[in-house]
Order: C-alpha cells, then structure tokens, then sequence
C-alpha cells in the first residue's frame, strides 16, 4: 500500500461515509492484527483484513474500494467477535462494499458482486430465490458457462432444482421495498 | 408450541429435506409450525452486503406478517435466523437506530415484536432434551457425529445470544440425547465460505476439505449441520473436495432434523434422507440403523 496519503479531509469524509454505512469507528483500530490471524479467507485476499482497516483510517478510499479483500470476505464475523476494541471489521467490510456497490468501483473480484446484482434480481422479481435461473444468469453473465452444469441433472433428479420460478406472492410489496429502499439510499434502484 | 414458519428459499429448493425432516419431527413432537404467508427472501448475504436498508427491511417484511399472526417465529436456516435476528436487534435499537426508515420502506411499525428462534433451540429448549430422550425408540449408540455449527447461528453473539460462540454445545447435547455419541472437535465454528460456493469455488473447496479432515481425524462418522447452505457447500461439494485434494472423504452431511427423525423411527421416505448427496446408506447399515427408501 504505497502511495501518497489523502488531505485530512479527504481521510475524515471517508471515514465518515464508512460509519454512516452502517461500520463502528474505524479510528478504534489498533492494529494488533487479531482479525487476520483468525480470518479463514485471508489467504486469498489481495490486503489482510488489518490492512484494509488500515487504510481505512488513512483514507486510501480507492485502495480499500476496489480491493478484492472488501468482496471476498465471507462475512463469517470471526474478527468482529475476536476484535478487542470492538471495532467489528467484517462490519467495516460491509460498509466498503455497499459504497463499492452504490458507485459501481470496479474489483479484479468481480463475480461477487455480480452475483450479488443477479441474487436480489431474484428477489426482486419473484419474492424468493429462482436457484436454476440465477445460476444460468450467473453463468452467462460471468462467463463461467458450464461452471457446476455437472451437478445439475442429480440435483434436478433429487427435486433439490426446480425448473419453474417460485410464486410471487406480493409482488406490488417488493417492488416498492427495493425502490424506496434505493431511494433512501440515493442509489439506482 | 405453535410458531410463525420462516422456511427461507432454500428449504423449498436445494434443501426440501431439511424442510420435510422438520416438519416430520415437528409433528411428531407435538410443535406447530404455521408458515409465514407470502413471506419473502431474506436478502442473505447479497443483501447485507449491498444495502444496509434492504437487509433489514426484507426481513422486517416476513416478521410484520408473523407480529400479526401473534406468534413468535422459528427458523431452520443459519442465513435467515442471523438476518431475522439482526433485523429484530436493530427495530428495538433505541439510538442510532435506523427503524424509522425501514418502517417507510416497508410500510409498517413493527418494532421486535416476534421474537426468532432457531429451530435448534425451540427442540432443545421450548420441547426440552428430556422430553427428546424419552421418545427416541431407534439405536444410534454406534454412531459418531460431528456437530457442525458454521458461523451465523453463534455470531456475532450480541444479537444472536444463541450459545457459547467458541464451543456451542447445543446440537451435541441433541446427539447426546438421541443416543449418539458427539465428538470433541475444534472446526465447529469454522466458516464454510457460504455464499462464495459459486463464486470462488476454490476458497470452498480449500474451507471444505479443512472440515472435513479435522472430523475425520476426531473420528467423525458423519457431519451434523443446522443450516442449508453450510449443508450446500459440504454435501455437493465432496466429490469435488476429493478430486481436487486426492482425497477420500465420504462422510454424510445430516440435518440434525433427519437425526432427530433416525432415532424417533420416522420413515427414511419423510426425512429425505434419499436427497443427501453423499449417501448415508452405508452408514445407516453399518451401525444397524434401517436402510434408506
């Protein structure tokens, strides 16, 4: 993470758009490295989960937004249960992400929030999770076109996959969900 | 007992055993399970991590349903029971809070009226695991089970107050009771990789094959889960595991319901045990228990 730091102010409007999504104060973090050593995906991040909340305090907005950290995060809470300030990381990475997703910043992890879009498509359209047309959608969309295909006759055999979407049931409710919810947001619904 | 259903999408798709195994046990434990109607997705992860509003108001959604029927709501699924949870700590939030806008967007004033349980704790609480041990009628003493509780049902633990965070000792108390033995394991808590299993398959297939190995080494049979998509992610995914890994694990990922149903003598038809990707066929032979439909 080398380059020249953000302007105080910069760094503070940052940090406040993290806590306005949702994150504790990130200023509370004193490195001591807690929610990497017990983090079972850090492995495979691009920045260790201290890293990330690292540059959060210092403002490196477009580092930590188009990381592949903030998206592979599992969300499994192990830091936030663990971290001693209580500055509940895997909260902090849900707030990067919903600001990545908002703005449309681009990760080389770019499946995820694909996915992400394709799931709540879903929910949107069909009150519930359509599993045998999102992982179609998935697979075109990302380019993986025959990721999983093999499992799918077996799973079709064992009625686990159904070729018919579920029932919406209040169709007229969920959407007025999604919109105000995008509206309070000041994001594209 | 009587409680509001949330049976969440994946127990009317990828997991219709779980859901036949817990109303088959439900039934024969004397709990009603009056499903939420018209209830919606909870937004899972991909909500939580797109939009803080969403993810509350979704569920906010199913639970304003149950409030009305006066009942408090049961969940089967991890995902949905920490989502359903979360959504209940945040409306009873009183500072901070962000209850005033989800009421606007869900159209409603709902404040944590119905309280939300796991179905693991409506057994081994509301029904009791005395009660539980007094209708087991089938033999599972030859039977090792490593109790796997994955992430969301112990954390975080404010909001889910569900059990010890680092050593959960409810669904081993369940085997205990049933008759079976619960092995001593240090992976109960470890992460699965949930909802990366389509996107970063490889960190799946790597979080898998940890689990399985560190139940093998304890002298696991066969895996216990309480979630839907903890059970996705260890039972379709195996046979990959081993091919990638070189590996040969053939260990059966229950739903602690088809558990509860073996040791209760309800027909293998009713538990969906003929769903399980990885076969517990032999198994079930091996420790004298009936054969699968």
């Amino acid at each position: 993470m080398s380059q020249e730091l953000p302007s105080k102010e910069s760094r503070l409007a940052f940090i406040r758009q993290v806590r306005e999504k949702g994150a504790e104060d990130p200023a509370l973090c004193y490195q001591c490295g807690k929610c990497t050593a017990g983090c079972p995906v850090a492995y495979a991040m691009d920045y260790p989960p201290h890293q990330i909340m690292r540059g959060v305090q210092l403002g490196m907005r477009d580092v930590v937004l188009s990381s592949r950290t903030i998206w592979l995060c599992a969300a499994c809470e192990t830091c936030s249960t663990r971290c001693p300030q209580g500055v509940e990381p895997a909260g902090v990475m849900d707030a990067l992400r919903r600001i990545a997703y908002a703005e449309g910043i681009r990760s080389p992890e770019r499946e995820v929030p694909l996915f992400h879009s394709i799931f709540l498509g879903s929910v949107r359209l069909f009150g519930r999770i359509f599993e045998a047309a999102m992982i179609g959608s998935y697979n075109v969309l990302s380019g993986h076109l025959t990721k999983d295909v093999p499992m799918a006759p077996k799973m079709l055999l064992k009625g686990k996959l159904s070729l018919l979407p579920p029932r919406a049931e209040d169709g007229k409710a969920l959407r007025r969900i999604f919109a105000k919810a995008a509206e309070l947001e000041g994001r594209q619904g | 007992m009587r409680y509001a259903y949330y049976p969440g999408c994946s127990l009317h798709s990828t997991a219709r055993d779980y859901d036949l195994s817990a109303r088959a046990v439900c039934r024969a434990l004397g709990i009603e399970l009056e499903e939420i109607p018209g209830w919606v997705c909870c937004g899972a992860s991909s909500a939580h991590m797109t939009s803080e509003l969403l993810s509350i108001a979704l569920p906010v959604h199913n639970l304003s349903i149950a409030k009305e029927m006066g009942l408090d709501t049961v969940a089967c699924c991890a995902e949905c029971y920490s989502r359903l949870k979360i959504a209940n700590h945040e409306m009873r939030a009183r500072k901070n809070g962000r209850a005033g806008e989800v009421d606007e967007v869900v159209g409603s004033t709902y404040r944590g009226e119905s309280r939300v349980k796991h179905l693991l704790e409506v057994v081994a609480g509301d029904y009791g695991l005395d009660a539980l041990r007094e209708r087991v009628v089938d033999d599972l003493s030859d039977l090792s089970v490593a109790a796997y509780y994955g992430c969301l049902l112990v954390r975080p633990p404010e909001v889910t107050g569900f059990d010890d965070p680092d050593q959960p000792m409810i669904m081993d108390h369940i085997v205990t009771a049933l008759g079976a033995k619960a092995v001593e394991w240090p992976y109960k808590t470890e992460c699965c990789g949930s909802s990366l299993s389509l996107t970063r398959t490889d960190i799946v297939l790597k979080l898998c094959h940890d689990i399985y190995q560190k139940a093998a080494d304890h002298g696991a049979d066969c895996l216990l889960v309480a979630c839907p998509l903890c059970q996705a992610n260890l039972d379709m995914r195996q046979l990959q595991v081993n091919r990638q890994y070189g590996t040969t694990f053939e260990l059966p990922v229950l739903y602690f319901t088809q558990l509860i149903g073996l040791a209760l003598g309800i027909s293998s038809a009713d538990l969906g045990l003929s769903k399980l990707m990885v076969s517990p066929q032999k198994l079930l032979a091996r420790v004298g228990l009936r054969q699968p439909a």
